[in-house]
Formats: C-alpha cells, sequence, structure tokens
C-alpha cells in the first residue's frame, strides 16, 4: 500500500505505545472492580468448594489458604502480585491453575469467535453493499427486513433454531454435527494455537480440517448473525449517505467507471463506521458465547466461566473477565489503527494533537 | 472561434422532480439551453434556482431516486445523453464534459490523497490512458497539478485534501476537471466557498486555462461581473425556469426580463446610490409552484395574465439581430406596455 510512508509508520508506532500505556492503567481498573465483585458476592467460596458436608477445620484450612480471612487490601495485594508473575491462582472447581484451564478452553471459543467474526465481517458489508447500491427496491427491503430479524434475536434462540433444524433429519435437514469440536474417531491435532481448524492445516490433517470447520459452521454462524446484522445496517446508512455526496457526483461527472467508484471511492469512507461497530461486537461476542457453547456443547472459555460464576470460583471468575477485558483492549487498538489507516482525517488530527 | 452552427450541447424542455416525502418538488420546469462549439456560456440565477440540478442532469450524477426526469432531451455531440448506456455515460464525462463542483471541499474524497484521485480521473479519461503505467500517471498528474499552478506538486500528490487550504482545494478540482482535457468544461460557482482574494486568483486562473485550451465552457455562478467578463453568452434562471437568454453585453446594457433588471439593481455601484433593496419576496415554493410565471409573485409589473399562464419565450430582435429572447408576457404585443422600453435603457 502506498499510503503509509515512513514518517506515518512512526506516527502509527507511537500511537501503539501511547494506547498499550493507556491500557495499563484500564486493565489495573478492571482488576480492582473484578477482584471487589467476586469477594462481596454472598457466600462463602471454600464452603461451595467442599461441599456441605466438609467438616469446619477443612474449610477453615482452605480459607487459610487463599487468604480469606486477611483484610481485603491485603488479599487484593496478594493477589495482585501472583497475577503479574503469571499465577491467577488455582480454581476450586477443577483444582489446578486457572491460567491452565485459560490455556485449554480459550482457543475453543476464539475458534468461534474468530470465524464468527469473518462472517459477520464479509456478510455484514455484503449485504450493507447491496442494501446501499439497490436502495429502495426490494433487495434493499428484504436485507433490512432480515437484519432487524437478526439485531432483535438473540445469539442463543437462533443457536436453538439451528440446532433444531439443520442438524437432525427429523425437523429439517441432517447437515451439520449437532455437538462438539470435532466427531468421534477424530483426534485432536498436535497442539500448536489450540484452534482445530488452523492447528490440523499445520499438521497437514486435511480430514481432521474439514470435520473440524463442519462442527464450527453452525455455531459461529449463530453467534455471528446478532453482529452480521449490525453491520450490514451501519454499512447500509453510511453508504447510502455517502452516495449523496459531492465527491461521488465529482468523480462519476469525471468519469471514472461506476465500479471503481463503488467499489474503492464508495467503499472506503464507508467502512469506518462499520469497523468501529465491528470491534465492539467482535469482542462482545466472547461473552454472547456463552449459551452458544452451552447449547453446542462446545468446551469453550464461556461455557467454563459460567460454571465458575455457579459454583463461586473466585480466581476462576477473576481471570475469565480479565481475559474479556483484554480482549476488549486489544481489539480496540487494533480497530482504532485500522480506523486510522483508513480515515486519513483521525490520523492527521491525532498527529496534531501530540 | 465560436462555431455558431452546431450546438455541442443541447437541451430541450428538461423536467426535473424531485420525490421526495410529503409531494413531488418541480425543481426544473421545460427549460431549453444550448452551448455551442467553443463558446463560452453563463448561467445565473439565485442560489436554489436549479443551475447545479441542470448541469448534474447533463452529466447524469443526480442521485436517482429522489430525482426524475418526466420529460425533455438532451444531445451532446449528436448523441442523446438520457439513452445512453452506462458505458457511452462512461466515455462522455470526464473527455466529452467535465466539472469543477462548487465546494471544493465537498468535491474532494476525503480518505483519498489528491494523487489517487487524480491518476483515477487520468486512467479513466480516455481509451489510451488506461494502457498507460503508474508512472506516467504520476507524470501526468503532476503536469495538472502544474498548470493549475500550484507549488510543490509531488508533495500535493500525496497530501489529503484535509491537508490542503481551501484555495489549493479548488485549484486541485480545476485541474483534476481539466486532466481530461474536456471538449465542455461546467464550472459551478467555482470560488464561491472561498474568500475573495483567493477567489479572483481562481478565477482568473480559469479565464486564462479555457482561453488557452479553447474548451466550450459553462458558468454558473451568481456574481454577475464574473459573468461579464468571462462569457459570450448568458441565460437567466429563475426557480427552474429560463427566463431569458442574451449576447453578455446586450444582456449588461439592456436586460429585459422583470427578474434580470431586479438582479442588475441588486448589484452596488460604486457611482451612488447605495445598495439597494434587492427583490422582496422569496423563491416559491417547488412542491406547488404557480399556475403561470414563477415570478410573477414577485414582479413589480406583474398583469393578471402572469397568474394565469406560463408566459412563452419571444424573440426580441437586438439592434446587432443578436438573438435575445425573454419568457415574459411585457414583451408580448397584446400585453405590451407603451413606453415601458423606455424605462430599459442602460443606466
Amino acid at each position: 500500500m502506498n499510503f503509509l510512508n515512513v514518517e506515518e509508520l512512526q506516527r502509527l508506532f507511537l500511537f501503539l505505545l501511547r494506547r498499550i500505556f493507556q491500557s495499563i492503567f484500564v486493565l489495573f481498573g478492571l482488576s480492582i472492580l473484578i477482584f471487589l465483585l467476586s469477594r462481596v458476592l454472598p457466600g462463602d467460596p471454600a464452603r461451595m468448594a467442599l461441599g456441605a458436608r466438609a467438616p469446619q477445620e477443612t474449610i477453615q484450612r482452605l480459607r487459610d489458604e487463599m487468604h480469606l480471612d486477611e483484610p481485603l487490601l491485603q488479599q487484593y495485594q496478594i493477589w495482585f502480585t501472583n497475577a503479574l508473575g503469571g499465577d491467577l491462582g488455582d480454581s476450586l472447581r477443577t483444582r489446578r491453575p486457572v491460567v491452565d484451564d485459560i490455556v485449554e478452553f480459550l482457543p475453543a471459543s476464539m475458534e468461534l469467535v474468530l470465524l464468527a467474526g469473518v462472517i459477520s465481517a464479509i456478510g455484514g458489508i455484503t449485504l450493507g453493499t447491496l442494501s446501499a447500491r439497490h436502495k429502495d427496491s426490494w433487495i434493499d427491503n428484504l436485507v433490512r427486513v432480515i437484519s432487524y430479524m437478526g439485531v432483535v434475536t438473540p445469539a442463543f434462540v437462533v443457536a436453538i433454531i439451528f440446532l433444531t433444524f439443520f442438524t437432525t433429519a427429523e425437523f429439517g435437514l441432517d447437515l451439520f454435527p449437532p455437538i462438539g469440536r470435532l466427531s468421534s474417531g477424530f483426534e485432536p491435532p498436535p497442539r500448536v494455537t489450540g484452534l482445530y481448524t488452523v492447528d490440523s492445516l499445520l499438521a497437514g490433517q486435511f480430514d481432521t480440517f474439514v470435520n473440524a470447520l463442519h462442527h464450527l459452521i453452525l455455531p459461529s454462524l449463530a453467534l455471528a448473525l446478532g453482529s452480521l446484522s449490525q453491520e450490514a445496517r451501519i454499512t447500509r446508512s453510511t453508504m447510502s449517505d455517502n452516495l449523496t455526496r459531492d465527491y461521488i457526483a465529482a468523480e462519476r461527472a469525471l468519469g471514472i467507471p461506476e465500479r471503481t467508484v463503488t467499489g474503492k471511492f464508495l467503499l472506503k469512507p464507508s467502512l469506518i463506521p462499520t469497523v468501529s461497530i465491528f470491534g465492539l461486537d467482535f469482542a462482545a461476542n466472547l461473552s454472547n458465547a456463552f449459551l452458544v457453547e452451552v447449547i453446542f456443547n462446545w468446551p469453550g472459555i464461556s461455557r467454563y466461566a459460567t460454571t465458575a460464576m455457579l459454583y463461586k470460583d473466585l480466581n476462576a471468575i477473576a481471570a475469565v473477565i480479565l481475559i474479556l477485558g483484554v480482549t476488549f483492549i486489544v481489539v480496540n487498538i487494533l480497530v482504532d489503527l485500522v480506523v486510522g489507516i483508513l480515515d486519513p482525517r483521525i490520523r492527521l488530527r491525532g498527529a496534531r494533537s501530540d | 472561434m465560436v462555431d455558431q452552427e452546431t450546438p455541442l450541447l443541447e437541451i430541450r424542455d428538461l423536467s426535473v422532480n424531485f420525490r421526495v416525502y410529503g409531494g413531488v418538488l418541480r425543481v426544473l420546469d421545460r427549460i431549453n439551453f444550448h452551448v455551442l462549439q467553443g463558446e463560452r456560456v453563463g448561467l445565473v440565477g439565485e442560489t436554489g434556482c436549479g443551475k447545479t440540478t441542470t448541469m448534474k442532469t447533463i452529466l447524469q450524477v443526480l442521485p436517482t431516486p429522489p430525482a426524475e426526469v418526466p420529460q425533455g432531451e438532451i444531445w451532446f455531440q449528436g448523441q442523446d445523453v438520457m439513452t445512453m448506456s452506462q458505458r457511452e455515460l462512461v466515455n462522455m464525462r470526464g473527455q466529452g464534459i467535465s466539472m469543477i463542483f462548487q465546494d471544493p471541499t465537498a468535491a474532494l474524497n476525503p480518505v483519498f490523497t489528491v494523487g489517487q484521485q487524480l491518476t483515477a480521473v487520468i486512467r479513466y479519461a480516455s481509451p489510451e490512458n488506461r494502457n498507460l503505467n503508474n508512472a506516467q500517471l504520476r507524470e501526468r498528474a503532476l503536469e495538472a497539478l502544474r498548470q493549475v499552478a500550484l507549488a510543490d506538486p509531488e508533495r500535493l500528490l500525496d497530501s489529503y485534501p484535509i491537508q490542503l487550504s481551501g484555495g489549493m482545494r479548488q485549484r486541485v478540482c480545476i485541474g483534476m476537471a481539466l486532466s481530461t482535457r474536456p471538449g465542455l468544461l461546467i464550472a459551478d460557482e467555482p470560488g464561491t466557498a472561498l474568500d475573495v482574494t483567493i477567489q479572483d486568483q481562481v478565477l482568473r486562473l480559469l479565464q486564462d486555462l479555457v482561453e488557452q485550451q479553447g474548451n466550450s465552457f459553462i458558468l454558473i455562478t451568481h456574481t454577475l461581473g464574473i459573468v461579464r467578463q468571462m462569457t459570450d453568452r448568458v441565460y437567466v434562471m429563475y426557480a427552474g425556469n429560463m427566463v431569458e437568454v442574451a449576447p453578455t453585453q446586450r444582456l449588461f446594457t439592456n436586460p429585459l426580463h422583470p427578474y434580470t433588471q431586479g438582479l442588475m439593481d441588486a448589484v452596488p455601484r460604486l457611482t451612488g446610490g447605495g445598495i439597494s433593496e434587492g427583490i422582496p419576496g422569496r423563491i416559491p415554493d417547488y412542491m406547488n409552484p404557480p399556475a403561470g410565471c414563477r415570478f410573477s409573485g414577485r414582479c413589480p409589473h406583474a398583469m393578471p395574465v402572469c397568474n394565469r399562464e406560463k408566459p412563452p419565450v419571444f424573440q426580441v430582435q437586438g439592434p446587432a439581430d443578436e438573438s435575445h429572447a425573454v419568457a415574459c408576457f411585457l414583451y408580448d404585443e397584446p400585453h405590451k406596455v407603451s413606453n415601458y422600453k423606455a424605462e430599459l435603457q442602460p443606466v
């Protein structure tokens, strides 16, 4: 791409540094919040972990181990120091380090959310563009009705509908496997990223890749539908607004063919709001995945978090929320970068205020 | 230089409506207009009278809907613009006709560099240009920027519109419109969005370039002085109607339509008399335009017939037998006020 020269790359790098520096404070604030929230909830975590019939002294031992009787500030200090060293404590339920749990479950969710992101970005922008290009025609009306429905229908409802109609021959079509990440008989590919589709390709196991993708499609589609609709609506409205701009009339008037006007000169300015919304949706999908993962029996972080909350598994809850927070921050930095690349007005204004 | 016989562009009985929530705006009402080969034509009228709409209709760049063309013909170089295929339109635009838009800030795409926009225009300007490589395109773009007297064109090519001043943006727009080497150049109030000194520079530049290249030229403006300097013939437009057309000098010395007279009076003079009152009243409602003359509501000479019928166009023979036409009942024999013409002598 020719629009980023050395000077601008430098500026981009500085921007990145500044944002990462800011995020440290955001994360610090978030850590206090989640720590407090998980401690002030009623109920004794040790009691819940050990069961109603556990002897008092066993429970007391666990409470001591978890520093539950220390003052809050001291508890936080202990938790924070450990967290800095990469130790988020042990899970009360799985009885192993929370970090290990996350490493195991996060990739499954990431795979789901990533594919959902790809589907919603491509689908949303395509539908929105179609809709804007054929404004007020039947195509536009159809897209608008579908995207309204997509926005108002929660992902878990879509998941149930999909599960009912596309996995069994009884009600619909037996097109997709109903649960899990792989069919029985398939071994997970050697772990590199934890994403089965990527790992299987890396290992050259093409059959496993197809099977993993087959399992992935339905849940990620269910998850994607809401954000897809949102992006289609945003793209449509920005694009049909931009279509009436003078610069589009000028580009047409100066003899640039329609294909180039729409595909290049109209698309780029119209994508800016879509990208911002996409970033929010993408990160939100990680938490929207809760019920979708439960319905499709998907061994992801959201399902892990749901159980952690039911069991008042303090360390697990804190860790999951931390992961969500980090994802939000990372995705937002990426979005700001992309928006900056798309829109020189933001990039140049940012530079001026430095 | 002006070829009196062949109209390069001709508009016949063109109407344009805008379909909006609540009704239909009749923005252009059966207008006629033509430009001869090599001619410089002015189009004057108040803001909102349909000047820009007319030009956008010629180029077929009005957003439809809401705009629609219920009747009329547009001919360019003997071809019917209304029936042109998308391909023929693209060929006509740019090389055949190109346009400088009123507000250079709105007319440049904010998220592409000047170079990206300029080279795209040049690339599609003619079939030969599509074979130019990037270096050649860049060379042509630099040339276009030098032509409009912009300093440091190399740097400009990599700048975004936001990094340029208003005057520079308008120069870029002019350079862009001329880079296609158009047969007919339309300038829509060039400089209106700029401050006066810059406006003057830009207009002077435009005048020089048009003279140099010999393009046919349509200048839209509401500044009468500019029209007087830069055009051969002037159309006066009021609320979607063409009300008067005459050779420039004749129009200024002998304006016939009461609206044209009002326009001339509205120009402040150095010789005293102060600033005039302007023309009282305002442009009529486009949704329910008056049945008769659209100016009748503001016209100091309005007669009963003016409210009933739309005035036809009357040919008035000037001293040098130049064509001077006016759409006003005052020039129809039965209505003519005997000494009315006496009042119309040049001031």
